[in-house]
């Protein structure tokens, strides 16, 4: 798209729509919101971004391998909270009967697992709408 | 013809009617005394913050009490993705053949 306009109100907008994704997801578990909604959010500020200034730009980027990386990992990164119960002895994906520090309710750090498994999730979904759409958009 | 749709349609009419009197014995939307308002959500109400320590209740069920579920919808996530990708994808000049 070769609209000037267009080019410099993104290029000032699109950094805080996703720094206020990153913000969604990080406080998923003190104000509404989550991890899912915050993801979404994120994808599609890089989605916004690759459309208005061309895929080329949006690959350069996103390379592939940090799309196929956090593709991968961010499951996995799942799992690996979920055995932290199993090391103390209790059942899977446990949280307080692991004995984690829950922390004071409202601030950041609250919650144990539930900020990690949050943030994971939230990376998640950002890359797999971004995933979807490069994907959908070179064919 | 017309006799088999006369036929289909006497069929239909006691189903209909099954699902409209199942319809109709169905708790009113909303009221305080439904049986969904059972002892489950009046424990996730009350034991929420002490379990977990969120102050979002959704993030509480989402991620602590139904963990489960949301690990295995990441899952579905990464095998859509994989299935497009599988799908749609095909290297540079593989297409001209």
């Amino acid at each position: 798209m070769k609209d000037f306009i267009l080019k410099r109100m993104v290029a000032i907008i699109l950094p805080f729509i996703c720094v206020y994704g990153f913000y969604v997801i990080l406080h998923g578990h003190v104000s509404p919101g989550g991890s899912f909604a915050g993801g979404i959010i994120v994808g599609l500020s890089l989605i916004a971004y690759s459309t208005i200034y061309g895929i080329a730009k949006g690959r350069a980027k996103l390379p592939e391998k940090v799309l196929v990386w956090t593709e991968s990992y961010g499951t996995l990164w799942y799992g690996l909270m979920g055995m932290v119960g199993i090391v103390k002895g209790v059942p899977f994906l446990a949280n307080k009967l692991a004995g984690v520090n829950l922390g004071n309710p409202g601030t950041l750090s609250s919650g144990g697992l539930i900020s990690l498994i949050g943030f994971g999730v939230g990376i998640r979904v950002a890359s797999t709408m971004v995933t979807l759409f490069f994907t959908m958009m070179e064919e | 013809m017309r006799i088999r749709s006369f036929l289909l349609l006497l069929l239909a009419l006691p189903v209909i009617y099954g699902v409209l009197i199942a319809v109709a014995e169905l708790p009113p939307y909303g009221m305080p005394d439904n049986p969904v308002h059972n002892q489950v959500s009046e424990r996730y109400i009350s034991d929420a913050l002490d379990d977990t320590g969120v102050l979002n209740m959704v993030t509480a069920i989402v991620l602590d009490y139904r963990a489960y579920d949301t690990m295995f919808e990441t899952i579905v996530l990464f095998t859509a993705t994989l299935a497009v990708v599988i799908t749609l994808k095909t290297r540079k000049g593989e297409g001209e053949r």
